[in-house]
């Protein structure tokens, strides 16, 4: 498969309201591709039904594997999914507020390590040396966000912008093909979403990654991504460049008012 | 057939006192989304209070409808206040903690409140007084449903219809129910939730009241331990049924009664307890919203 | 300051309503007699009116942003001291340890029993504190698996003649099993339900050793186990029970080493994490049922264990040393101390096992202030006595840590 994730019909029922409705999209390797729509539009749900917090209603969503071959993920408890590439971060910060940065960064690295309850207890030679390599790798990722200083914080004492940060952080440190950032400029000033900005692209370059991301800002949107998806109601009302988007009249319909050339 | 008409008419007493107790529990959890662990407590609390009352008349030498009456009202009061009173010593300060915090208070006050009746009172069993009289008209079927039971059933069954209609049509149960579905909503729309969930545990501890007197009338012996398997398996029921379901908590109690009764009829008595504790654990397994609760997805 | 006076005073009058038929009349009902014991409402009026000032005293405080930020407990600057002077620490186990080995040299068998026991319960603490206090998941049926340990030794050791140190780790294991068997299916519920289910099961395990006669010998329990062998010596009766002594403070010094480096440890972190934010946690690449599962067999094993080392040295079991009770006692101990703190599970046991054997007049009501306590923790320190020590990764400190 050449895509690195491939979505077909996906729909997702809530007892009678129907949150997705049929949805395809694709990500290409080191693609940046935003999902767009009016609140409730369903995008949070989407990106459920792909990181298997919920289990989608119909459809299919393929990853493709180590060897190019598509893998079904439907159905994968969450933490399958993040073996298999897909790294996220959530819309309202669900950090762990009573762990230190570097804590919450090494949860991240947690399916990548091996320790096991002989590893915890006797604490080997091998054990010692992969928390050592884990940890260190763990600040790098700091350092790359520039949140090293805040290392031994407590997560709940970061400001809000940093914490959005370090939710990108401990997503990279489950070491994913693709990244998928749910409203990542939420509640940052226009400063920060610029730095916000250029910090998801250096991601993209330096580690090579796919980005899919959901988020209101038009400006962040047009800048970064290089296809975009619009939803409303649940379904995909159109895809295309940012420049096809724009002047596209469903989308500007559906936004109704909402001024996205912001 | 007499044998499992007896068996079935057993199983829907147990089921009606079962009843009285889930209720409790699960109009508590619509509302805080708390186990009331302590509501077993207060249901002995209940039967003690009015095992001291009816004594104290009967020495007194007063007639025994008018203890009957006297004794229950005393102990609805005195159950209401002490359900009242744990919610705003234990729970109320614990309301945005996380969800383990007031479990674990729960926990502490249930254990608090045996050990303060066994301190006060006594560690033995306590000979509870008659006081539902034998009906005259009972007499040719006595010997499989006895004028006690009769009255545990009648009861219950007036209970619920009142219950239900008070909480479909009077104000405060219309507040009940919308502070059931949103609690943050019912606040904005100006509903007095702590008046609710006193409310709430007001009427729950009433009926563990009415539920602990007419099973220590029938049982005849009550000592400081009865809550805590009463509660248990009245927490099955809820949960059997659906916990925050009202018509869930009846269904579920009268199954559990039938459960036990037949199971310990037919199969074996040793394990009586084991049968309800068994249930739990496989509805919680198996379909933990209850036969009447719905599963939902969790929000995220 | 009149307000508040009012304020007391209707709550002394309302708990001496309160507690009026309970507290108050005592009614003999084979002699037909009543005594009223008017002090005791007395008794109650004042304590509560004193109390109730108190009470709302302590909410204040609890309730004052400002005080929560920058006051640091007594507790946590302790263990901050600790972990940055190594020397102290060492110092300080040095004499611990000390006072520990010494202890039976200056002791009656009678005070050696008791610590004995009051060692048994803090690795038992421990082991239901990985559960609880790291994984988050609140087990009201840890005594289950407790009674499993016993009655395996007390089984096999009675038909078949297995040595003590022989069952101790089938003890351990078969009680893991029990917990992965458990666990399984349902560790998915959530926080409230597994509590009960897990109280349900221990009291299936605790009604089955009571009925099942063949089996276990129903109440009357089984008499007869052999205690320890130690290096096959024949020791006398104090010499045993100083050997049992030994062997609880080398048990409990390998407890409080391995629960530690668990806490440290990608295991260990997994679980707070889980106990943060569960969905957070999975999304992360954790393994929800697995890890968990671990948090509940380890919890499990530890119970086990001291399950056949309790057979062992009282020599006669039976179903209602395994009563809910029990668990409520090893949970309190938990949740006094401070959830996920290995120094403030070791205070709660010895305040909780210590205090009423050393207070005769207190013990009858060690239950009512164990429950006093357990809703008093939650309402104003729900952290416990002693905080859990966030041993803080400075980076650098990764590296001694980990190289060294
Ligand atoms: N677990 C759930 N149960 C029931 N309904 C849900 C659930 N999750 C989402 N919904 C509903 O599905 C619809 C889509 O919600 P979703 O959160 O996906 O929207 P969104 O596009 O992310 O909006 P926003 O831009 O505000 O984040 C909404 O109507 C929401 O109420
Ligand atoms: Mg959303």
């Amino acid at each position: 498969m050449e895509n690195i994730l491939e979505v077909k019909g996906l729909t997702m029922d809530f007892g009678g309201l129907r949150a997705v409705d049929s949805v395809d999209l694709y990500v290409k390797p080191k693609e940046i591709v935003a999902l767009i729509g009016p609140n409730g539009a369903g995008k949070t749900t989407f990106f459920n039904c792909v990181t298997g917090i919920y289990t989608p209603t119909k459809g299919d969503i393929l990853v493709s594997s180590n060897n190019g071959s598509a893998v079904r993920i439907n159905g994968f408890k969450p933490n399958r999914v993040t073996e298999r590439g897909l790294g996220r971060t959530f819309q309202n910060i669900r950090l762990f507020p009573n762990m230190t940065v570097l804590e919450n960064v090494m949860i991240g690295k947690h399916c990548r390590l091996s320790a096991k309850i002989f590893g915890a207890l006797f604490r080997d030679k091998k054990t010692r040396a992969e928390e050592l390599k884990a940890a260190q790798e763990c600040y790098t990722i700091l350092e790359k966000l520039g949140l090293e200083k805040a290392c031994d914080e407590l997560a709940s004492n970061l400001p809000y912008g940093d914490q959005r940060k370090l939710e990108i952080a401990r997503a990279l440190a489950t070491e994913p093909k693709m990244l998928l950032l749910d409203e990542p400029a939420a509640g940052m000033n226009p400063q920060e979403t610029v730095e916000l900005t250029h910090l998801i692209r250096r991601i993209r370059d330096t580690e090579q990654i796919a980005i899919l991301l959901i988020e209101h800002d038009m400006k962040l949107v047009m800048n970064l991504s290089e296809r975009i998806y619009v939803m409303d109601h649940g379904q995909k009302i159109a895809d295309g460049t940012p420049m096809e988007i724009r002047n596209n009249p469903e989308v500007i319909k559906a936004y109704l008012g909402e001024d996205i050339d912001a | 057939m007499d044998y499992f008409l007896e068996l079935f008419l057993g199983g829907l007493t147990r089921g009606s006192i079962y009843a009285l107790i889930a209720l409790g529990y699960t109009m508590v959890y619509g509302i805080v989304q708390l186990i009331n662990f302590a509501h077993g407590e207060i249901y002995m609390i209940g039967a003690f209070t009015a095992l001291i009352i009816a004594s104290v008349l009967t020495i007194l030498g007063l007639n025994s409808i008018a203890i009957l009456v006297i004794a229950t009202a005393a102990a609805i009061v005195y159950s209401s206040a002490y359900g009242y009173t744990v919610e705003k010593i234990a729970y109320k300060p614990l309301r945005n903690a996380p969800r383990l915090s007031p479990l674990i208070s729960a926990i502490g006050m249930s254990i608090f409140l045996q050990n303060y009746v066994l301190l006060a009172q006594t560690s033995d069993f306590l000979p509870f007084p008659r006081l539902i009289p034998e009906f005259a008209f009972m007499e040719p079927v006595s010997h499989i449903f006895s004028s006690a039971e009769l009255v545990i059933v009648s009861t219950t069954m007036i209970v619920m219809v009142l219950l239900t209609l008070f909480i479909k049509f009077t104000n405060i149960g219309k507040a009940m129910r919308a502070t059931a579905q949103d609690k943050t909503m019912a606040l904005l729309i100006g509903i007095d939730v702590d008046r609710v969930i006193s409310v709430t545990f007001i009427i729950g501890s009433s009926l563990a009241a009415l539920g602990g007197v007419l099973i220590a009338n029938h049982i005849g012996q009550i000592n400081f331990y009865i809550g805590f398997i009463a509660g248990i398996k009245a927490f099955t029921a809820a949960v059997l049924g659906g916990i925050g379901s009202i018509p869930g908590a009846v269904l579920g109690a009268l199954i559990l009664g039938w459960t036990e009764s037949f199971a310990t009829g037919y199969v074996s008595s040793d394990y009586e307890d084991v049968f309800a504790f068994a249930l739990l654990v496989l509805i919680l397994i198996f379909r933990p919203a209850g036969l009447l609760g719905k599963a939902e997805t969790k929000k995220v | 300051m009149a307000q508040e006076i009012l304020k007391s005073l209707k709550a002394a009058l309302w708990f001496m309503f309160l507690t009026f038929p309970i507290m108050v009349i005592k009614v003999n009902t084979v002699y037909k007699t009543i005594e009223w014991r008017w002090m005791n409402m007395i008794f109650i009026g004042v304590g509560i009116f004193v109390g109730s000032f108190i009470w709302r005293w302590l909410l204040n405080r609890k309730d004052r942003p400002v005080a929560k930020k920058d006051f640091v407990p007594v507790s946590t600057r302790v263990q901050a001291y600790l972990a940055e002077n190594p020397m102290a620490k060492r110092a300080l186990q040095g004499v611990l340890l000390a006072a520990l080995l010494c202890f039976p040299i200056f002791m009656d068998a009678y005070q050696i029993n008791i610590f004995t026991v009051a060692l048994m319960y803090i690795v038992l603490g421990l082991g239901l504190n990985i559960v609880v206090g790291l994984a988050g998941l609140l087990d009201l049926g840890y005594v289950a698996f407790y009674a499993v340990g016993a009655y395996t030794y007390a089984l096999l050791n009675t038909t078949f003649g297995l040595s003590f140190w022989l069952v101790l780790p089938i003890g351990g294991a078969l009680a893991a099993i029990f917990g992965i068997l458990l666990g399984f299916p349902v560790l998915r519920l959530r926080g409230d339900y597994l509590a009960i289910v897990t109280l349900g099961f221990g009291e299936i395990i605790r009604l089955v050793l009571e009925n099942w006669n063949d089996f276990s010998h129903g109440p009357s329990g089984i008499a007869g186990i052999d205690k320890p062998d130690f290096f096959g010596l024949e020791l006398n009766l104090n010499q045993m029970t100083d050997a049992i002594y030994y062997m609880m403070v080398a048990f409990t010094i390998i407890t409080i080493f391995f629960v530690g480096r668990l806490q440290n440890s990608r295991i260990g972190r997994a679980w707070l994490a889980l106990r943060e934010d569960e969905i957070a946690c999975q999304a992360m690449g954790v393994g929800r049922t697995r890890t968990k599962l671990m948090a509940f067999a380890l919890g499990a094993t530890w119970a086990g264990l001291m399950g056949v080392v309790f057979a062992a040295k009282t020599t006669f079991i039976n179903p209602a040393s395994f009563t809910f009770l029990e668990s409520a006692i090893i949970l309190s101990i938990v949740v006094l101390g401070g959830m996920g703190s290995i120094p403030g599970v070791i205070l709660g046991a010895l305040i909780m096992i210590l205090l009423p054997e050393y207070m005769r007049s207190f013990s009858e009501y060690r239950m009512i202030v164990f429950g006093g306590a357990m809703v008093l923790m939650m309402v104003f320190r729900p952290q416990g006595l002693v905080s859990n020590f966030r041993r803080k990764y400075s980076f650098h400190g990764v590296d001694e840590r980990l190289g060294g």
